[in-house]
């Protein structure tokens, strides 16, 4: 397995079947009275968030602790660029305290890459600006196969703002390297630049039309829209988005029965889900949730345990 | 004042002779008593005038002084370089102006011709004291709030009708702030999309290019367009330029031979404004350039200290150096591909830059009785760039580890050698 | 005593072959007759020291101590007409060896029915050698809870101890060399069942460690 995981081009398909099923063996540790294995003891992992993220950082710190690991946050919000001090800077500040891990969230895209560069320390992308979130991908991508079985041609429908998605990138990436079939629904404005030339390259398909698409759906990602966007001209109001691309009450009775229905959170009900879909039965994000956990302790656990993996 | 006797160069690329300089002019007859050049198998240019680069003094001393950039400029074969506004304090009075020009005398290596500001502290609201620098010690004719975009169309028409009192000229920094913002930072396309970075669409330019030959067309003024990137733009210059509208235009090295796919590895290095476009682009702007809709070749060189680009790209400064590699780049990408020829590169590089800024002393045809600004070139010379082989304060240099062929050789500034051999004289 | 339902274990895929191929370096030790009569004989013990089945568990350790688990169960319902419980343990994440080799995919632990707290639990492994697989055993069922007593059965002891454990039942003592490799083949796993004691070849430091997908046979107990 590659060193780091920055981006969900870092795994072959071998490696993300290993993933997964170390994750399945993880999943069992989180219901034992001792949530414990050693593996990672005497491992140092540091949580660098420069954005805020309680449930991307908490599901890491909880990963890495299960693990046995010692688990240290650093929020660099605010610092860097406002203090005159360079990312490089505050990267080597941390590693040279002796890193093994570097658990990375940036809200600039490529982040993860740079900072891969600048230390020997092993980085894991938590997510950076709007390019990738390799371990979300991993995350749904199990809990849909959990679901369905395999994922292997099944069409997987991922609706929302794609333009700003870091979640859609690594999805699309990688539930194509599992084999499913993948079709985007966004309206043009959210469509990312240039998504012509590379759907047809990396082999997805969009649509603006998501009623068209939906019956025929074995799963749907329902990602985030901010409301801030509508400011920038991206759609002309929260109520028009949801009528074109929500998953409202009515288009959750068309979906095929037993088709879950993912999103990374935090949700807006009501905006691009109803609270009936994000409360159904058929919904999978609080499996998201604890998926989170047993993938990144396979994660921290793949990329830490071996030999070369020490500082 | 010294004497020069320059031997066996081919001037302008025609044939080889021999080149005379006493007293700071090209005279007809070998002077006694003078250093000899040997030039054989070297082209002579006139001194290179760069339109465009940034020298961070006053204000960013850490990243290149006047003095360190024209080191840069003279190695580069540039004998009058233009030096833009956006320092700190901004160039926008005439007191600023003469500080630059004084700082350029001292170093006394190339003619540094301050630009000013179009408006008061680059705010674009305000016109700045145009008259006043232009009356100043620093002769200031090129304006430009390069950084930023002249954005209001009622301001910039109000530049543009402003300095036909005194002959002078806007360039434009084309980049509408509402289609490409702050953030912008990567031709809009596929890339940009695949890699997350905030797009940098290349209509944002071509609106202003096209807003702003109108402007020219109806104040009967001059405009120019600062480091033309896109081909949609070459085609709005080229039917401005066929309907007689007085519009001139640069372009850079690095938009000559660069494209966005560098940008895949998120190197900062790369990270420039206007931004790296597709082939296409780069193919059309060599055209342009070889066919004159393009006017001329201006580095735009932007030096920046080491901790300004060690951030994430999009948090990471605009800007790379160009002054040292200018003309290896023309060289390279125009002449060794037959696209033009040296007396092309003597145009591009030197006389039409000169004229479009006024600067009478340089962009000559190298004929007697003309300042002896001279530029000497070994046109088969293979360099690999070697980013810490600089004379610039900054190393944010695109060109390391790249292979090119042609150098310049010597630098000659109205007589006077200031570079020899390729080094300082 | 309630007949406990013996927990599913995972079944290895069964290669194509189940001859032994041709003799390769070394020497039979135990061939599938020997295994066979060993198997019964540890079943017999263990049933004798703990006086029948009550509070009795097997857990296997993977990937063949899970094979020699399930077939001693299987004796163990013939001769009391009952079901043992049985349950598999994964040590990988227990080893202590972990940073010296490329990560290594666990393997399942399933707990047996009715957990192991109180249990007399039997751990099973094909072989005993340095005694670490068994001590990370020891670890690993620490978090899983507290049993009774903890005895261990191995087919196979070959000695060269590094830790201060001893097992319970043994199918065959094999004094061996450090630099012999023994090699164990199960029905389940390798098509054939055979134990085979061969001269390392081309090994310069000592004990052959095992494939990456599993504890060895012959290096890692």
């Amino acid at each position: 397995m590659n060193k780091h995981l920055l981006s969900v081009d870092d795994l072959a398909v071998g490696d993300v079947e290993a993933l997964f099923d170390t994750a399945a063996e993880m999943h069992d540790v989180q219901h034992r009275s001792v949530k414990k294995l050693p593996a990672l003891r005497g491992r140092t992992v540091v949580n660098l968030f420069f954005e805020d993220s309680t449930r991307t950082r908490s599901s890491f710190e909880i990963a890495g602790k299960w693990l046995s690991a010692d688990v240290i946050n650093v929020s660099a919000k605010g610092s860097s660029v406002s203090k005159g001090e360079s990312l490089r800077d505050t990267v080597l500040t941390v590693a040279a305290m002796g890193v093994d891990g570097l658990v990375i969230r940036h809200g600039a895209s490529g982040a993860a890459q740079q900072v891969s560069q600048w230390t020997d320390a092993v980085v894991i992308n938590a997510g950076d600006g709007m390019h990738e979130h390799p371990t979300q991908a991993l995350l749904d991508a199990y809990t849909i196969q959990r679901r369905l079985g395999t994922l292997e041609d099944k069409h997987v429908v991922i609706v929302g703002d794609l333009t700003h998605s870091r979640v859609f990138r690594s999805n699309v990436l990688l539930l194509a390297k599992l084999g499913a079939r993948v079709t985007v629904v966004a309206p043009p404005t959210l469509m990312p630049a240039g998504v012509t030339a590379w759907s047809k390259d990396a082999g997805f398909e969009t649509t603006y039309d998501l009623d068209e698409v939906l019956p025929h759906a074995d799963a749907v990602m329902m990602l985030r829209v901010q409301r801030e966007r509508m400011s920038g001209g991206f759609f002309p109001s929260a109520r028009e988005y949801t009528v074109g691309y929500g998953l409202t009450r009515d288009r959750l009775g068309v979906l095929k029965p037993g088709a879950p229905i993912c999103h990374p959170g935090p949700m807006n009900r009501g905006l691009e889900i109803a609270a009936d879909a994000a409360d159904a039965a058929q919904s999978a994000v609080l499996d998201q949730v604890s998926a989170g956990v047993a993938i990144r302790m396979s994660v921290l656990y793949h990329l830490l345990a071996g030999e070369g993996s020490a500082s | 004042m010294s004497a020069l006797v320059i031997k066996g160069a081919s001037v302008l690329g025609d044939g080889g002779s021999d080149v005379y300089v006493e007293n700071g002019h090209l005279v007809a007859e070998a002077p006694t008593g003078a250093r000899v050049v040997d030039a054989d198998g070297l082209v002579a240019l006139p001194g290179l005038v760069d339109l465009h680069t940034h020298l961070r003094e006053p204000g960013r001393e850490d990243a290149e002084t006047v003095l360190s950039g024209s080191q840069a400029a003279a190695l580069g074969g540039f004998t009058a370089v233009l030096a833009m506004a956006n320092t700190s304090p901004v160039t926008d009075t005439a007191e600023a102006a003469e500080r630059v020009l004084d700082l350029g005398r001292t170093a006394g290596l190339v003619d540094v011709q301050p630009v000013g500001a179009v408006t008061k502290g680059l705010a674009g609201q305000e016109l700045a004291e145009l008259g006043l620098m232009a009356r100043s010690r620093a002769k200031v004719r090129v304006f430009s709030d390069d950084g930023r975009c002249v954005h209001d169309p009622r301001v910039m028409r109000r530049a543009l009708e402003y300095v036909r009192a005194f002959g002078g000229v806007v360039s434009q920094h084309s980049q509408d702030p509402d289609l490409a913002g702050p953030t912008a930072c990567c031709h809009e396309g596929e890339l940009s999309g695949r890699l997350g970075l905030p797009g940098w669409p290349g209509v944002a330019e071509e609106v202003i290019v096209a807003r702003d030959v109108m402007l020219a067309r109806h104040t009967n003024s001059r405009v120019h367009v600062a480091h033309v990137s896109t081909a949609g733009s070459v085609e709005v210059i080229r039917w401005a330029k066929s309907r007689g509208i007085d519009v001139t235009a640069e372009v850079t090295p690095h938009h000559l031979l660069l494209t966005t796919d560098l940008l895949s590895g998120y190197d900062p290095v790369f990270k420039v404004n206007p931004p790296l476009r597709p082939a296409e682009d780069v193919a059309a702007l060599r055209d342009a350039l070889a066919d004159g809709t393009i006017d001329a070749v201006a580095t735009d060189h932007a030096p920046h200290a080491r901790h300004d680009k060690e951030h994430a790209f999009v948090d990471a400064a605009f800007g790379m150096l160009g002054l040292e590699t200018a003309l290896s780049v023309v060289s390279d990408v125009m002449v060794t591909s037959g696209a033009m020829t040296w007396a092309d590169v003597a145009r591009v590089m030197s006389q039409n830059p000169a004229r479009i800024a006024g600067l009478d002393g340089h962009g000559g045809t190298l004929a007697v009785g003309q300042p002896a600004n001279i530029t000497l070139v070994d046109p088969a010379a293979v360099v690999v760039v070697d980013r810490a082989d600089s004379a610039s304060l900054s190393r944010n240099n695109p060109w390391h580890e790249r292979k090119l062929t042609g150098a310049v050789v010597a630098t000659v500034l109205r007589g006077t050698p200031t570079v020899l051999n390729g080094a300082l004289a | 005593m309630a007949p406990a339902q013996s927990a599913s274990v995972p079944a290895a895929s069964v290669p194509a072959a189940s001859v032994p191929p041709a003799p390769a370096e070394g020497r039979t030790v135990l061939d599938a007759r020997d295994i066979s009569r060993a198997l019964t004989r540890i079943s017999h013990e263990i049933l004798e020291r703990n006086k029948g089945l009550d509070n009795l568990v097997l857990l296997g350790i993977p990937t063949r101590g899970v094979h020699l688990a399930r077939r001693i169960s299987e004796r163990i319902a013939k001769v009391e007409g009952a079901e043992v419980p049985l349950g598999t343990l994964d040590i990988t994440m227990y080893r202590d060896d972990l940073r010296r080799h490329p990560t290594r995919n666990p393997q399942h632990t399933l707990m047996p029915p009715g957990g192991v707290d109180g249990k007399v639990v039997v751990l099973v492994d094909d072989v005993l050698f340095s005694g670490r697989t068994v001590r990370a055993a020891l670890d690993a069922m620490n978090d899983l809870g507290r049993p009774a007593t903890v005895r261990l059965a191995v087919l196979v002891d070959r000695g060269h101890r590094e830790l201060p454990i001893r097992a319970d039942h043994v199918g065959k003592n094999l004094p061996s060399a450090r630099t012999e490799r023994v090699m164990v083949r199960l029905e389940e796993s390798d098509g054939y069942d055979e134990v085979r004691i061969a001269p390392m070849t081309g090994a310069v430091n000592g004990p052959a460690t095992g494939p990456l997908t599993g504890p060895a046979t012959g290096a890692s107990a």
